[in-house]
């Protein structure tokens, strides 16, 4: 049984459907990422599960047990914030201790576990600080302590990495994902970042307009994007509009070709079909699709080429070399069928 | 900014001046003549009322009993504007400025009007009496009690509460009293833990900002106090208008000036730390 069920939760502002019977599972354990753009619901589905947001339909269940009746003070679970909404009136090692000393925790035991957590998070100098005095990214280190010391086995991260900068983002990302295994809780991570969604968690949920539309390892997403907004989303995919054909092939006449994906698309023939082609999937060589490049992008190690095939598709292919061909030079593109992804 | 050299030019034009004019006064000596006062520059320095208002017990008990009055009125104000201000700041904003407004709206009112409005529910015959002879209760002395005092202050001076306290209960991050919550803090440990020390400024704002004016309130003891509530303002009134001892009544203001000064330092540090 997973540590967490979400049952057609419904949640409204207003008139409009912030959450929309969404349905979530989380393992025991499992590091899970929700990825969405903004107002996809996602952070409104973190509150909603800590309590701060009463839901309209649904269920939320912790281990099996209801969380309807419990405030949020009741609820087994901890969140770390978007901002992280350290007590600025506290120093760092009271921040951490809140939570313990909310609980009754003994003063010797909470020194203990208090110096325990900062040392875990590597901030044992800054036990007496204020937040105020700490940079970005050791602030964000004191909210995950101060979310971690309870061992929660529910970890609930707004965007936890959002604040930071690129290099910081990085590191950090991968000390979370190491505080994750050796704590054993679960975590649910809120994210924009598909590339932070896909680096750090087991299973990755993509939310649109409150629903889940997605939800698998990230190998799977990458690999089989179910609709056109996974596969934009998680981004540089091209699709490629087609109609069905009777033996399972695709007429794709803005290529111009016919293509034959791996897996069946299922369509009864003349239907529309749209299939999803990774850029790093295109290959160049002798044989296949003519095209023309019209754009050349550097990308660190690689040229993002921007084509222009005779049927008139534009398509976007990833050259392995940073010195790529110049734009009005003709290429040959060829793929896998393997590479080519039906979408709902 | 400005508001630094606007405090400036109204301290110098409005303050300094007639400060310096009652510094005089209360160095000159008592006289017969239009001013009743003889002036240090013709030969009336004398510190005389000076000493006499630091060591007559009658002097020395005005001032005492004026800053316990100030003090009583400004924690009862604090203690009331505490959940009004926290009730406005949680109203969604549509409310919250009709609650606003109506804490304000005192403001528009004339002042002597509503203390005679507490005088009409005080008085011997008024409308609390009659409540109580209604219901076949004793009717009772209310009018021209400390009670009565207090009740007509803490009107008077509320609004000066719930304005500080409401400014700095808005800037309170909300996300903070949720992180409390997430942590296991119930709606008890949440105020005591995270809102009162994030509002202690406010407070303490809200506490000096009546203290001190009701340190030196004349009219509203003169209305609704007893005749035992000798404070400074009515002494200084008294000295002024019936006993016609200039000197005294300036050196009572002064008085009162210096023992309001150390709270007044201690706004200036609370307003610039915050």
């Amino acid at each position: 049984m997973s540590l967490l069920q979400v049952e057609g939760l419904t949640v409204r502002f207003g008139g409009a459907a912030a959450l929309d019977a969404l349905d979530l599972e989380v393992p025991e354990g499992a590091f899970v990422a929700l990825l969405g753009g903004s107002g996809s619901g996602k952070s409104t589905l973190l509150r909603t599960i800590a309590g701060f947001v009463a839901p309209a339909a649904g269920r939320i269940l912790l281990g099996g047990v209801d969380l309807a009746p419990l405030p949020p003070e009741r609820r087994p679970l901890h969140m770390m914030f978007q901002s992280y909404a350290l007590f600025p009136h506290m120093s760092v090692a009271d921040n951490v201790g809140y939570g313990l000393r909310r609980a009754g925790a003994a003063t010797a035991e909470r020194i203990r576990r208090v110096g325990a957590a900062l040392e875990m998070v590597g901030l044992e100098a800054f036990a007496r600080r204020r937040p105020a005095a700490l940079s970005g990214g050791q602030q964000q280190r004191v909210a995950l302590a101060r979310a971690l010391i309870l061992r929660p086995r529910l970890l609930l991260l707004d965007e936890p990495l959002g604040a930071l900068d690129a290099a910081l983002r990085e590191r950090t990302g991968a000390e979370l994902r190491a505080l994750q295994r050796a704590t054993g809780s679960a975590f649910l991570m809120v994210t924009h970042d598909q590339a932070e969604a896909l680096a750090l968690a087991d299973r990755v949920a993509v939310l649109e307009q409150g629903r889940v539309i997605q939800q698998g390892t990230p190998r799977e997403l990458w690999d089989r994007p179910a609709t056109r907004f996974v596969a934009g989303f998680l981004g540089a995919a091209n699709i490629i509009e087609g109609v069905a054909l009777a033996d399972g092939g695709v007429d794709c006449p803005a290529l111009p070709a016919t293509l034959r994906p791996a897996v069946p698309h299922g369509k009864p023939p003349g239907s529309p079909v749209a299939l999803a082609l990774r850029a790093e999937r295109i290959g160049f060589g002798d044989e296949g699709l003519p095209a023309v490049v019209t754009e050349a992008t550097y990308r660190g190690g690689a040229s993002l080429l921007t084509l222009r095939t005779s049927g008139g598709a534009v398509l976007r292919a990833l050259w392995p070399e940073a010195s790529g061909p110049a734009p009005e030079h003709a290429v040959t593109l060829s793929w896998e069928p393997s590479a080519l992804v039906p979408l709902a | 900014m400005i508001g630094r050299a606007l405090l400036w030019l109204v301290l110098t034009f409005g303050v300094a001046t007639p400060l310096a004019l009652v510094a005089a006064i209360a160095l000159g000596e008592a006289a017969e003549g239009i001013p009743p006062v003889r002036f240090p520059w013709n030969g009336g320095a004398a510190t005389d009322s000076l000493v006499l208002i630091a060591t007559d017990p009658f002097y020395v008990g005005a001032l005492l009993s004026s800053l316990e009055v100030a003090a009583l009125t400004a924690a009862a104000c604090v203690a009331l504007a505490f959940p009004m201000a926290l009730g406005i700041v949680r109203a969604r904003p549509g409310p919250r400025i009709w609650l606003l407004a109506a804490v304000m709206l005192p403001f528009w009112t004339g002042f002597l009007p509503r203390m005679g409005a507490w005088i009409g529910l005080f008085r011997d015959s008024g409308w609390i009496n009659g409540v109580l002879v209604e219901f076949g209760l004793p009717a009772q002395q209310m009018l021209y009690t400390d009670a009565a005092m207090l009740v007509g202050m803490v009107h008077a001076y509320l609004p000066f509460a719930v304005l500080p306290l409401f400014g700095v209960l808005l800037r309170l991050d909300p996300r903070l009293e949720e992180a409390a919550a997430d942590l296991g803090a119930g709606p008890v440990a949440r105020l005591v833990t995270v809102v009162l020390p994030q509002a202690a400024p406010g407070i303490a704002a809200a506490f000096l900002l009546v203290f001190i004016p009701a340190a030196g309130e004349y009219v509203i003891p003169e209305l609704l106090g007893p005749p035992s509530a000798t404070l400074v303002g009515r002494v200084v009134v008294q000295e002024f208008f019936q006993n016609r001892d200039w000197p005294v009544a300036a050196a009572l203001s002064l008085g009162l000036l210096v023992v309001l000064l150390p709270p007044l330092w201690l706004y200036q540090r609370l307003g610039t730390q915050g």
